[in-house]
């Protein structure tokens, strides 16, 4: 990795270069919650000034751009007797601004699936391949906890992460590509004094986190407390919606659906997210349910997450980003399930 | 000032004369592409099963398709959806590939509309295999519950084809009545021409059924198991593994000599859309074939 350091008019003319050639992203408030707090997304922008950096989160994760909620595998033009397959998946290049440290990580952890996985996804390979990805580090919200599950800090998966401190950014530059932009602008190397302060904020940052999640003896107390009734307890509020795994930057369970076009001349193949608390997720033909009850759905869900890839992968995929607990309308967040769960066990004792 | 960033193209040449790597960027298309088959014969069964003969139509795509008995594939009918259906006939035939279906779903009944002729497409084969050359020089024992016949039919033409390496072979087969019994045609050449011990049984008999009544654990009870010169293939609906491993387990047959292929939703079959995770595995990538001890350490497996 090389480190540089930029002054913040120097890094505005990196982005408005960056926005004028490349369809960019940033985060935009895109509306008003109820409690008057600005919602924030990543949208399309037009301008530097479209882009606020100070973002606390955005509602949805980066996990769109990569793996959209429905995407085109590939279609089926039929004649008379025949059909004929059509595969493609050309994307443009385009930018991705502000993007935090814990939805990096789990970009890297998407990447462990679709791509180092066992069968590559060109589909997903297309759209990571073209993004380039500007990283920023942030204050944490109070209720986030990726410093607990070790997702603060990222070494890899972006192009460019910006440190910031005060005047200026912190750059760790992980791409020929980013490098090769960056000697266009006026950039440094850091000097000792930008190394302390580097420091500095980066603890402060680690220190700033209010919510803590024991997650290191997961993966055996989720195997030790299967049959525990704090899974009746959560999932008797579960409403089976699925958001949890929409708005998750690392849920990626999907189904697979074909339509015929109105003309019968076409089907669509499509692959759509999917969540692994709805009905039937786990259904087979002939309507046997794997997994019938709301509290085995939901104790797949947090089996997935903090203990699946623990075995299939050797890490959880959770990357402590608590917007699936935002986002659930009964209140279900990680953070209470984990600590009952600890708790229960605790009782057992 | 402007920053064009160079737009990247993964590599669209696929491959042709030999099996896909899929560690190869520019293959991994094929895992998406499906072989173009057609429909080459049709075997009523029952009611409610169909044998299906598929013929993949380029020569080459033949040539390179290779399954092991155990193995499925993603049976493709486009426009309808795409299912998993474990392979039916032996590993050895280069002609056509056979597939058990019943009529249950949206996609199979579809498919059972189909005709001599016409044109479906697979992926595949994934998934684990049976051990065949493992089990050589021992006693096998295939206990097939219902539809559960057809996953085991590839590692019976295994065990067919390569007889002398084996010693006794018993397939256990039960049904719910005698009119869902599956390849009864070919009972006799398996008891005579292959020195197969074949018992059946049904649970609601007909009045034309002479044979055995009763669960398939009845069977057991008729036969001698010696427990440690034995491997076990069994499938079946999920409430017979239970019962029936549950029996093999107290017999003292090894765990890692007990095999189960199981069935689950699947989308993808390639680890990918997590339909068919059982507690922590995927059953497309690490199955659907596993031995008995990885399925007790599986949460809700069985």
């Amino acid at each position: 990795m090389i480190y540089k350091v930029i002054g913040k008019d120097e890094f505005r003319k990196l982005i408005e270069g960056l926005i004028e050639s490349n369809e960019t992203f940033g985060p935009r408030q895109v509306d008003t919650g109820k409690d008057g707090q600005p919602i924030y997304q990543f949208r399309k922008v037009d301008s530097f000034d479209d882009l606020e950096l100070d973002y606390n989160y955005t509602a949805s994760s980066l996990k769109n751009f990569f793996l959209p909620f429905k995407e085109l595998l590939s279609r089926y033009a039929f004649t008379d007797d025949d059909w004929e397959q059509g595969i493609e998946y050309r994307v443009n290049p385009r930018v991705i601004v502000g993007a935090r440290a814990c939805d990096i990580n789990a970009l890297n952890k998407l990447d462990d699936i679709f791509i180092r996985g066992a069968f590559p996804s060109p589909y997903y390979m297309a759209r990571r391949n073209n993004t380039f990805l500007i990283g920023m580090d942030h204050m944490p919200p109070e209720d986030c906890f990726c410093e607990s599950l070790g997702e603060l800090t990222v070494r890899q998966g972006f192009n460019l992460f910006c440190t910031d401190l005060g005047d200026r950014y912190y750059l760790s530059i992980n791409s020929s590509k980013a490098f090769n932009f960056l000697k266009k602008v006026k950039t440094s190397n850091p000097t000792a004094e930008d190394d302390r302060k580097w420091i500095e904020r980066r603890q402060l940052i680690k220190s700033s986190f209010q919510t803590e999640v024991e997650t290191d003896e997961l993966p055996d107390l989720l195997d030790i407390e299967f049959s525990s009734p704090i899974w009746k307890k959560w999932g008797d509020k579960c409403l089976n919606c699925g958001v949890c795994a929409m708005v998750c930057p690392t849920c990626y369970c999907y189904g697979v659906e074909e339509t015929i076009d109105v003309s019968l001349k076409q089907a669509r193949k499509e692959r759509q997210q999917y969540s692994c608390t709805v009905v039937d997720f786990a259904e087979v033909a002939g309507g046997h349910n794997f997994r019938p009850l709301k509290e085995d759905r939901l104790k797949y869900r947090y089996y997935h997450h903090y203990h699946g890839f623990a075995e299939n992968a050797d890490q959880q995929i959770c990357v402590g980003c608590n917007r699936c607990g935002r986002a659930c309308l009964p209140g279900i967040n990680p953070k209470d399930v984990i600590n009952d769960l600890i708790l229960e066990s605790g009782d057992d004792v | 000032m402007t920053f064009k960033i160079p737009k990247q193209d993964i590599n669209f040449k696929p491959f042709m004369n030999r099996p896909p790597d899929y560690k190869l960027k520019h293959e991994i298309m094929r895992t998406d592409r499906v072989y173009k088959c057609e429909v080459i014969n049709i075997i009523e069964l029952t009611a409610e099963e169909k044998l299906f003969h598929l013929k993949i139509i380029d020569p080459a795509e033949r040539a390179i398709f290779h399954f092991r008995p155990g193995q499925f594939l993603m049976l493709e009918v486009p426009g309808f959806g795409e299912f998993p259906i474990s392979i039916s006939s032996s590993s050895n035939n280069q002609e056509y590939i056979a597939l058990c279906i019943r009529k249950v779903g949206r996609g199979t009944e579809i498919l059972h509309r189909a005709r001599m002729g016409s044109r479906v497409g697979i992926r595949g084969p994934f998934g684990t295999s049976f051990p065949m050359e493992e089990m050589v020089g021992h006693n096998i024992l295939l206990v097939a519950g219902g539809l559960g016949l057809a996953p085991l039919r590839a590692p019976l033409y295994w065990v067919n084809e390569h007889r002398d390496q084996y010693r006794d072979v018993s397939l256990l087969y039960g049904t719910k009545d005698p009119s869902s019994m599956l390849f009864t045609y070919q009972y006799e050449q398996w008891r005579t021409v292959n020195r197969i011990r074949l018992m059946t049984i049904v649970d609601r008999p007909d009045e034309n059924w002479t044979g055995r009544v009763g669960l398939i654990t009845e069977l057991f009870k008729e036969i001698e198991i010696d427990p440690l010169n034995t491997y076990a293939i069994v499938c079946g609906p999920p409430i017979m593994f239970k019962f029936v491993c549950n029996h093999l387990d107290s017999l003292g047959i090894p765990m890692n000599r007990m095999f189960v292929s199981l069935e689950r939703r699947m989308h993808c079959g390639m680890g990918k859309c997590c339909r068919c995770m059982v507690g922590s595995t995927f059953t497309c990538v690490d199955g659907p074939v596993f031995d008995y001890w990885s399925v007790m350490n599986l949460k809700e497996a069985i």
